[in-house]
């Protein structure tokens, strides 16, 4: 600490005796110093770390109307902060999960011709429940629930029980 | 036996001129005298401008431009960021702080005489830098974008719009339009966060500079008595006793604006809407009251004049000799010496008349 090598260069060289006294002096002027500059450098440590933006919890979410999607195609979503896919297979059921890859983050796609999920960046696969099933992705989509409620089709997270 | 300290301190050495710093640190002596205490108030005003910078960019790191989205991230910042209502706090108060040190050690200058040769351009740097501190003062004010910061900056910009020919111009360069708008306030926000700290960078490098070259003034009066009796010539060491002297003071600053911000946190007020009326009692910053106060007071007609334009006349004519103070200084063919204190006693006193008429009127 500069306060102790200034002073300790100014003073004149003090009896043996002194030296615990000076050193504990030095050593509640240093940690007085440490505490104040912990007490500042905390709450810009604690500022930096952005705040948990609210996500869309159990809400549903409206995905798209029965009457813009076709068998074999999907569509992607608002869901809360993220994308969401939502696929009606050929068999005309509807599927939703998390479009956002789970390999890097890329946004997934459905393939008609191959009637899977397929992710551009690393061509990663995923079957139509979401689950990996070739390349790098090491875990599934996490797969949403649908509700569809006359022309409207609503999309949720699964609730646990 | 060479401890990891003592290396790197050696590879230093040989790389950078550290010790020839440290030689030029501990040569360098800073005078003492009864007057000492009032060239705290430069080095304080410095440490504020550092507390600014440090703050400023962490609003930066959530605030958004826009008048969309001005408000509500100021507002973000303040009630969902982790102390972030404890960083815009420090950021307001240390702004005002900042001015009322830099008036303040104009003053304690000026009274001085520190500007005497060869310091003319180091009191000319300074008046420039309050300038800026002001302009900063201006365009960080609208950037919350509430009731209170848009009219001020609506009648801060139509001030200079009565100047004749280059009013106009002035005004659509400020304001980016016609209108405050949301134009308004990117560009004053490129202001704030860009062009003036690029200015101020370079001008305080400047001041500082010549303070370093020239030392520190020692009065008049001291001088005097130092040159009879060199005896009592006092000194003490730039390093590291008046750099401790200087981080003490600094120190006791930070607590204290700490206080402050905690105790009296800035508040936010009201989003700004442009088609609203001005509220009652609307005020600017408390540094540009007495001007305000001024304005109002002056009758609309005086001399043949425009009253308004008498008194942007009088604000101009008043910058340009703080400005030129220096230069005004001297015996011959006037001795102006001595009116100098007396006129700047008079003006303090209209000033602080002024800031509270303007601060208790309605």
């Amino acid at each position: 600490m500069s306060t102790a090598s200034g002073v300790n260069a100014t003073a004149p060289q003090s009896a043996p005796s002194n030296v615990p006294r000076r050193r504990f002096v030095n050593i509640l002027l240093g940690t007085g110093l440490l505490a104040s500059a912990a007490s500042f450098l905390y709450p810009i440590l604690r500022y930096l770390v952005p705040p948990k933006l609210p996500e869309s919890g159990g809400d549903a979410v409206l995905a798209a109307r029965v009457s813009e999607m076709k068998p074999n195609t999907a569509k992607t979503f608002r869901f809360g902060t993220r994308p969401g896919l939502l696929v009606q297979t050929a068999s005309s059921e509807y599927r939703a999960m998390s479009a956002t890859c789970t390999h890097l983050g890329c946004t997934v796609q459905y393939r008609p011709d191959l009637r899977e999920i397929w992710c551009a960046c690393h061509n990663g696969m995923y079957d139509l429940n979401g689950r990996n099933i070739s390349g790098p992705p090491p875990r599934p989509l996490e797969a949403f629930e649908v509700q569809v409620r006359g022309d409207e089709i609503f999309v949720r997270r699964k609730q646990e029980a | 036996m060479a401890s990891p300290v003592t290396s790197v301190r050696a590879w230093l050495d040989e790389r950078f001129p550290l010790d020839d710093l440290k030689a030029l640190a501990q040569k360098k002596k800073v005078p003492v005298h009864r007057y000492s205490y009032w060239y705290f108030l430069g080095g304080m005003t410095l440490f504020l401008f550092g507390v600014q910078v440090l703050t400023g960019a962490l609003l930066l790191m959530y605030y958004r431009p826009g008048a969309d989205e001005a408000f509500e991230s100021v507002q973000f910042i303040m009630t969902q960021v982790q102390f972030g209502w404890l960083v815009r706090s420090v950021h307001s108060w240390s702004a005002n702080l900042l001015v009322f040190m830099a008036f303040a050690h104009l003053f304690s200058v000026l009274f001085l005489r520190s500007y005497r040769k060869p310091r003319e351009l180091t009191w000319v740097s300074g008046i420039l830098l309050l300038f800026l501190m002001l302009g900063f003062g201006f365009s960080g004010y609208l950037l919350p974008w509430n009731t209170l910061s848009y009219f001020a900056t609506k009648v801060g910009t139509e001030i200079p719009a009565q100047i004749p020919v280059i009013g106009r111009p002035v005004l659509l360069f400020l304001r980016g339009g016609e209108d405050i708008t949301g134009s308004t306030l990117t560009r004053l926000y490129g202001f704030h966060v860009a062009i003036l700290p690029a200015v101020a960078t370079l001008l305080i490098g400047l001041h500082l500079a010549l303070i370093q070259w020239f030392g520190m003034s020692v009065p008049p009066g001291v001088e005097k008595q130092w040159l009879a009796r060199p005896a009592e010539k006092k000194e003490i060491r730039f390093f590291p006793n008046f750099v401790l002297r200087e981080l003490m003071a600094w120190y006791v600053a930070l607590g204290m604006l700490g206080a402050l911000a905690a105790l009296f946190p800035w508040s936010l007020g009201v989003k700004a809407d442009p088609f609203a009326s001005a509220p009652a009692g609307i005020k600017p910053e408390w540094y540009f009251l007495s001007m305000f106060q001024t304005l109002k007071l002056i009758p609309a007609k005086l001399l043949g004049m425009d009253g308004e334009m008498l008194g942007i006349l009088a604000f101009g004519v008043i910058g340009a000799a703080a400005l030129l103070l220096p230069f005004l200084d001297r015996e011959k063919p006037f001795n102006t010496r001595r009116w100098i204190s007396g006129l700047a006693c008079v003006f303090l006193g209209y000033m602080a008349v002024m800031t509270v008429y303007g601060w208790v009127a309605k």
